[in-house]
């Protein structure tokens, strides 16, 4: 639909990197308009996952046939941001931004290896975002340690004017400690979160890394968000309404795609749409439509409104219990090799994944995904951190003291010969597992 | 067709429609369509109910939710900020002016102001509306529950005023559309976002009216309101002020009939029309055993009736759903506001109430307060623009009284700028000179016919004074006796029926026309009061 399209403005985020000295290397592939969770979907084909092609997968995972090369093996980064994710992971770049509306920033950089923030609604200006859900989009920060992600926030966050939906506080950007006192936290474990298809590796991570903040003196409790289980269906009715909603612009007329059809305004619209979007995004506007309708509106989308008020408060009653910070996977499992991928189709991919990154969405709230270790596969793994609204600094605080502890290993990649080895024999390559 | 009799005591309710020739209103008539044979006479009365949905263009430098500028006329396309043209990634941003005049035009209408408003998204696929759908207020608009006063003439003599009141149901903030014009010859649609994005008040009234006359007067009446308010100058040729009429007929005691819609009304006069044409269809459809079908039907100026628009089929769905870029609109008044709030962020309505201008029915009020003049000569003065100001000028220049002051504006004044389709602003008289003339009238040195015989010299606009032209035209009133009683006597001298006549029986007629020759024959230069002595002096001798 945007073939050929050349926006004349900057978004906010990105003029702000720019005011900053940024260097704008290019931009990233993604699924079509964001509607994904393998990065699959894209006019411009998939994104691979740099992991695909390290030496950790390759010793680990031997290809599945001798007369097939590594081509066929090689896995998805996950999505929707998997370009920006990948051109991080493979050292493309320091930064790259994505979108995060159920976790497409997070899930990507949990499978390729690198930090994704998600910062709290409101925080970061959406202006010059395409948006996907308004009430959930944010912009997403990737980074390949924790200490850039807040020099990121830093520059990005606070009031525009341009988006009437950030709040109007001013931000003071921070510079995050090195030490800190673990002693002093309580961290919640969701239990709703041992979700069904939670892969028995992860699980374990999950667990060794709530020992880790319990050895060192942090209170560490199993808490309930009884909510989570309704957050995948009450997410799909939302979104696919805010979809249909905001993909009505794209009809062809004022800019992008237009088809070649002249009999009547309503033929050309049908065409290019038909024309411009992919199969995914097709249906999500027919669903949302449809749950719009006038006789639809109160059972569905109230309805989901309403749910979604009640996830929200799963997260303000834990929080107001003492918790400081809540400690989950990121992801079910680790990324899996793209033929696989591509045997379900994109809904069902989508409801399966989201489980997990989804609820911070619905409420609003600032969640980062730190590398954590390598799967057996030797592919990495992620566990995410859900903190309160608008404390990133203290979410960045123990994201940071945890990256420390864990020391996720550097990508081996072959192709990419660094004269700076120094620095990597620093490196412990014991990983935490 | 012949006006038909009203049935004796059939008074009917007093929305009761009197069947017309011209567009005037006789209350508490029931209604006979001449067609109807006497056998159903009985069964066919009528009340007619509309309501109004009128879409109002406000009055700001920018657009309701952009930058860019609010201009009519301007070129095509020239006006578009990337939001207006629905480009991805743009966000609506509040513009406050539109949100004060809507409180403004709320707090004149006597409408409650919902402290916390809310936006909406509604959508439909049009050429003109770039991103699908229109933001607007439907589960909670600005302001309800008011009402909007006006006052019609009965029998079409501006001496018999009568106010009604039309309740506004409510107010809300929307976005107007683009504008598309539909080329057939090339089979093509022709597109100008222009308009697209401009800030728009839509008052949505009862269905309390019950004809065209009342609709029209109370679109007036909120025109004026508009224009004093400045939240709009709700001038309907440029389309700054457009109306949609909700028509419907049913029998007295009977539920309301179903309703058209009728769209395409671009002036108050074509209202009444468009408004009445509507409810004789109905009439006549349902008397000839039709039905009414809840369809939007356009006016047809030139041919004066409604036609059924361009089909759609079925009904819309809008989808209705919230705006999720826009939180609730939050508005303040002296209780509730918070302290360390920044005021640029901030709308108190107490603020916006204290300084609200007077509004028109005050300023007729004052008017005939302070002037003496006439309930519908005030109507007169503040209906045409600059008129009660030029009024006001005169009288501050001028020992005429008000009274007096007025038929001169009313009549002589007004009528010449009528004839010539001419604004008060552009009238070749200004209010100086028009006091200077009177005054002239007024320590009589001139007689009133005289000083008619100056304005039309001073419609010229070629700059001389009144008194110049006095003297170039010999109007100065005669003020000799002498010479004044001997015109008179020559009249008389003239004139032996009348004189007969008058000393037969002192007949006034007669008296009046000798004095009419008198004026004649001194070209208006004498004083009628002082001719009408001398004249009876004489004729008693």
């Amino acid at each position: 639909m945007l073939k050929g399209y050349i926006s004349p403005y900057n978004a906010t985020v990105v003029q702000k990197l720019l005011d900053q000295g940024a260097v704008l290397l290019g931009k990233t592939n993604l699924d079509e308009f964001a509607m994904g969770s393998g990065s699959t979907d894209g006019i411009f084909g998939p994104v691979r996952n740099p992991w695909s092609y390290s030496r950790q997968y390759k010793e680990k995972t031997p290809p599945k046939s001798s007369s097939e090369n590594e081509e066929s093996d090689w896995v998805i980064t996950g999505g929707s941001s998997g370009g920006s994710a990948a051109a991080v992971s493979s050292f493309t770049c320091f930064v790259a931004l994505g979108s995060d509306t159920g976790g497409s920033t997070r899930n990507p950089a949990a499978h390729c290896g690198v930090v994704g923030l998600k910062p709290t609604y409101g925080l970061i200006s959406r202006h010059g975002l395409i948006p996907l859900v308004n009430s959930m989009d944010v912009p997403g920060i990737l980074t390949r340690c924790v200490d850039d992600a807040a020099v990121v926030l830093g520059s990005l966050a606070g009031h525009d004017p341009k988006d009437a939906t950030t709040i109007q506080d001013t931000f003071k950007p921070f510079e995050l400690p090195n030490l800190i006192d673990v002693r002093k936290l309580c961290i919640g474990i969701p239990k709703e979160y041992h979700a069904p298809g939670l892969s028995s590796e992860i699980l374990a991570l999950w667990s060794k890394a709530a020992d880790l903040f319990k050895d060192a003196g942090a209170k560490v409790i199993e808490v309930s968000l009884p909510h989570t289980r309704y957050s995948i269906v009450c997410y799909h009715v939302l979104c696919t309404a805010e979809v249909a909603s905001n993909m009505a612009r794209f009809d062809g007329l004022e800019y992008g795609h237009r088809a070649d059809m002249n009999k009547s305004t309503e033929s050309m619209y049908a065409a290019t749409r038909r024309e411009g979007f992919n199969d995914v995004v097709r249906g999500r506007i027919l669903s949302g439509n449809y749950f719009l309708l006038k006789q639809n509106y109160e059972n569905y989308f109230i309805k989901a409104q309403k749910v979604r008020r009640l996830i929200a408060n799963d997260f303000v009653k834990v929080f107001g219990s003492g918790v400081d910070i809540l400690l989950t996977p990121t992801t079910l499992s680790d990324a899996v090799p793209y033929m696989e991928f591509i045997k379900e189709d994109n809904r069902t991919r989508s409801a399966q994944d989201d489980i997990l990154t989804q609820a911070a969405n619905m409420a609003g709230l600032p969640a980062i995904s730190i590398p954590t270790a390598l799967s057996k596969r030797g592919l990495p793994v992620g566990l995410q951190f859900i903190g309160h609204s608008f404390q990133e600094k203290q979410l960045l605080t123990v994201a940071k003291w945890f990256e420390k502890q864990v020391k996720f290993p550097m990508i081996q990649l072959e192709e990419v010969k660094r004269h700076d080895c120094s620095v990597f024999q620093h490196q412990k390559s014991v990983s935490f597992l | 067709r012949a006006a038909p009799h009203p049935a004796p005591g059939e008074g009917g309710e007093g929305r009761a429609y009197g069947w017309l020739r011209a567009s005037t209103l006789r209350s508490g008539n029931a209604v006979h369509p001449p067609f109807a044979s006497p056998a159903t006479a009985a069964l066919a009365s009528w009340v007619p109910v509309v309501g109004l949905e009128i879409h109002v263009q406000i009055s700001s430098n920018s657009k309701l939710f952009s930058g860019s500028q609010v201009q009519f006329a301007a070129p095509p396309n020239s006006l578009v900020s990337f939001f207006d043209a629905s480009l991805p990634g743009t966000l609506p941003v509040l513009n406050r002016r539109c949100v004060e005049a809507a409180v403004m035009t709320g707090l004149a209408l006597n409408c409650s102001i919902n402290k916390k408003s809310l936006f909406d998204r509604k959508h439909y696929f049009y050429a003109d509306l770039p991103a699908g759908y229109q933001i607007t207020q439907q589960r909670v608009p600005i302001a309800v529950n008011g009402s909007l006063s006006y006052s019609l003439c009965i029998d079409n003599k501006m001496s018999q005023m009568v106010t009604k009141t039309v309740r506004i149901k409510q107010i809300q903030l929307e976005q107007d559309s683009g504008k598309s014009l539909h080329d057939d010859a090339r089979s093509q649609t022709l597109v100008d976002l222009n308009r697209a994005g401009v800030g728009l008040m839509e008052v949505v009234t009862e269905p309390d009216m019950c004809c065209g006359e009342e609709a029209a007067a109370a679109v007036r009446e909120l025109q004026l309101i508009l224009q004093t308010l400045g939240s709009s100058q709700a001038i309907m040729a440029e389309g700054q002020l457009r109306v949609d009429a909700n028509v419907s007929v049913h029998h007295p005691g009977e539920p309301y009939g179903v309703r058209t819609e009728v769209k395409n009304i671009n002036s108050v006069r074509f209202l009444a029309k468009a408004v009445d044409y509507e409810i004789q269809r109905q009439i006549e459809e349902l008397e000839n055993g039709g039905t009414i079908l809840n369809e939007t039907r356009s006016f047809d100026s030139k041919l004066g009736c409604t036609i059924p628009m361009r089909d759609k089929e079925g009904k819309q769905d809008y989808r209705f759903m919230p705006e999720p870029n826009l939180p609730p609109l939050i508005l303040y008044d002296a209780k509730s506001l918070p302290v360390n709030m920044n005021h640029q962020q901030v709308v108190n309505i107490d603020w916006i109430r204290e300084r609200l201008p007077d509004l028109p029915s005050v300023k007729r009020a004052k008017l005939v307060e302070l002037y003496g003049i006439l309930p519908e000569h005030s109507f007169t003065l503040l209906n045409e623009d600059g008129l009660a100001e030029y009024f006001e000028n005169v009288i501050k220049q001028t020992q005429m009284k008000p009274k007096k002051v007025i038929g001169w504006i009313l009549n002589d004044l007004l009528s010449y700028l009528k004839q010539h389709a001419l604004t008060v602003k552009d009238s070749p008289v200004s209010s100086f000179l028009l006091a200077d003339l009177l005054n002239l009238l007024e320590r009589r040195e001139i007689s009133s016919s005289a000083a008619k015989q100056v304005l039309e010299e001073l419609w010229k606009g070629e700059g001389k004074t009144p008194l110049k032209i006095v003297k170039e035209k010999k109007l100065e009133l005669i003020q000799d006796q002498k010479e004044l009683e001997q015109i008179c006597q020559s009249v008389i001298d003239r004139q032996e029926d009348e004189v007969i006549m008058m000393v037969l029986g002192r007949n006034q007629k007669v008296l009046n026309k000798l004095i009419g020759l008198v004026q004649r024959a001194t070209r208006g230069r004498s004083n009628p009061v002082l001719v009408k002595q001398i004249l009876e002096k004489k004729l008693s001798e």
